[in-house]
């Protein structure tokens, strides 16, 4: 992706960050928040109490119309018409040699209403194969990105901060509410479609409101946050905390070299759909993914504890041991110190035969060969 | 941007800042410490170690990135600072003080800039 600062769309929530003296950064054409003071600091809140993030530059996009729910199916991998009105689901939407395009949120938000969330660096690409794919279908794609708002709210206190700013009425909603799942809710007096999911593998919600709404739903999030610990966060902390919850991020550990089952995720391939008749209902990438899921040998994405001081970083060569001559046997997809174990953290893709826990690898550092070990993602949970 | 830099300093374009002495000091300034965010781990030059102005030296590694550390001198490096070795944060926190780097006797002295010159540089 080239950066063009000059040209990259403001959020919405942009004056509040320069107020907050956050240091900015161009990131998938937009100037969006890296951090307000540090990233530790910012990503240990999230973990302790909760942070506030700016997430406007995700996309939006409205499927609606009587055969939305069949054309989401053949669009994309996973089974979205059984999707059950108000929740979410996490799937992808594939080519046809079964590599991801994206990873996407979809809300049921109706029988024929669904909302998509794809990545802001792929919400082009995701439009165009949407239109592209839905075209045989009596269904209507909005793209609503740039007049949609998304700040979420992270962390073990999210729903006590959330609740004290939301309407009576709506209060149970929210408490009641299950993981990935959403409804509207009036929240600081806006009306906002308020969704239990997040990014950083701590329990926590997103709003979604108008742009012009999102100004004053911030503040409102940050003052009845902070006295319980918020903090507002930038996407260091983001990044750092979805490594730690072993997520995939779209041009690290997803990309359109790579299936869902190479990712570990085989499971959001929904291969058992079926059209009325009870045939195999096609779908984009079926034939590629069908193959794929029976494949052995194939690569697979595994998690890497640093044993040294110094961090993998996406890109970096996996090797066979620190031996000067040893082998590439993989690439590092994202790797960071992790600021809740206090050593460095990585993902990687590597073959079958070195990705059993406990494998002793290394990993070469700017030249130098540091000693990693192979062990199950997610290398954080949070306690429940 | 920060514009309270010490005039008794000197910079380099690579953001190191050099104040003289004998042995002289080397650090980063607070412009290249807030950009690197939270400063993880350093790695530093041996003490008696030959070092080259304008070459790298070191490495300096936050949670998001990782920086190179160029000398603006050359000469014999007399002492490293071991409690920012073991606590790299102090070098976000106080990089024109207790975070310094280290301490070099020096023979020659590579292009350097002003205080003001190096304020102009970072200011755009």
């Amino acid at each position: 992706m080239t950066q063009n600062p000059e040209q990259d769309v403001l959020s919405p929530l942009h004056d509040e960050h320069v107020a907050l003296g956050a240091a900015l950064t161009s990131f998938a054409g937009w100037q969006m928040p890296l951090r307000y003071s540090s990233d530790i600091a910012e990503h240990q809140a999230v973990r302790a109490a909760a942070g506030l993030f700016d997430l406007s530059h995700m996309g939006e996009l409205w499927i609606t119309g009587p055969e939305a729910a069949a054309g989401l199916d053949a669009a994309l991998v996973g089974n979205l018409s059984a999707v059950t009105l108000g929740r979410a689901r996490y799937t992808m939407i594939c080519a046809e040699d079964g590599g991801v395009i994206d990873d996407l949120v979809v809300y049921r938000r109706g029988p024929e209403r669904f909302l998509i969330v794809a990545n802001a660096s792929n919400v082009h690409v995701v439009r165009e194969a949407l239109l592209e794919r839905l075209a045989g279908f009596d269904a209507t794609l909005t793209d609503e990105s740039l007049t949609t708002a998304l700040v979420a709210v992270q962390g073990p206190r999210a729903e006590e901060i959330l609740t004290g700013l939301t309407a009576a009425a709506d209060v149970e909603t929210v408490r009641s509410m299950p993981y990935y799942a959403a409804a509207e809710a009036t929240v600081d007096g806006h009306a906002a479609l308020v969704a239990r999911t997040g990014y950083t593998g701590e329990d926590g919600f997103e709003l979604f409101v108008p742009a012009a709404e999102a100004p004053a739903l911030w503040r409102a999030l940050l003052a009845a946050g902070e006295p319980l610990g918020l903090v507002p966060a930038g996407l260091s902390a983001r990044d750092s905390l979805r490594l730690e919850a072993g997520m995939p991020l779209y041009g690290n550990e997803l990309d359109r070299t790579t299936t869902p089952h190479d990712a570990g995720l085989g499971r959001v391939v929904k291969l058992d759909k079926v059209a009325a008749d009870g045939s195999p209902l096609p779908f984009v990438g079926r034939a590629a993914l069908e193959a794929r899921a029976h494949a052995s040998g194939a690569r697979t994405l595994v998690g890497l504890v640093g044993l040294g001081r110094r961090a993998a970083r996406h890109g970096y060569d996996l090797v066979a041991s620190t031996e000067p001559d040893a082998p590439t046997v993989g690439t590092v997809t994202s790797g960071a110190p992790s600021p809740t174990l206090g050593h460095p953290i990585a993902m990687a893709y590597v073959t079958p035969e070195l990705s059993a826990e406990g494998t002793e690898l290394a990993v070469d550092v700017r030249g130098r060969r540091e000693p990693v070990r192979v062990v199950a993602l997610p290398f954080y949970r949070r306690p429940r | 941007m920060s514009t309270d830099l010490p005039a008794d300093l000197h910079y380099t374009v690579e953001h190191e800042w050099l104040k003289d002495g004998s042995p002289s000091t080397i650090g980063i300034t607070a412009v290249a410490a807030d950009a690197l965010g939270d400063i993880v781990y350093l790695e530093l030059p041996k003490v008696g170690e030959e070092i080259v102005a304008g070459a790298v030296v070191g490495e300096i590694e936050s949670t998001k990135s990782v920086s190179e550390l160029f000398s603006p001198v050359s000469g014999t490096v007399t002492e490293i600072n071991q409690d920012a070795v073991d606590d790299p944060s102090v070098v976000n926190s106080d990089p024109f003080g207790a975070g310094w780097l280290l301490k070099v006797e020096v023979s020659s002295t590579g292009p350097l800039l002003t205080a003001e010159e190096y304020a102009a540089q970072t200011a755009g």
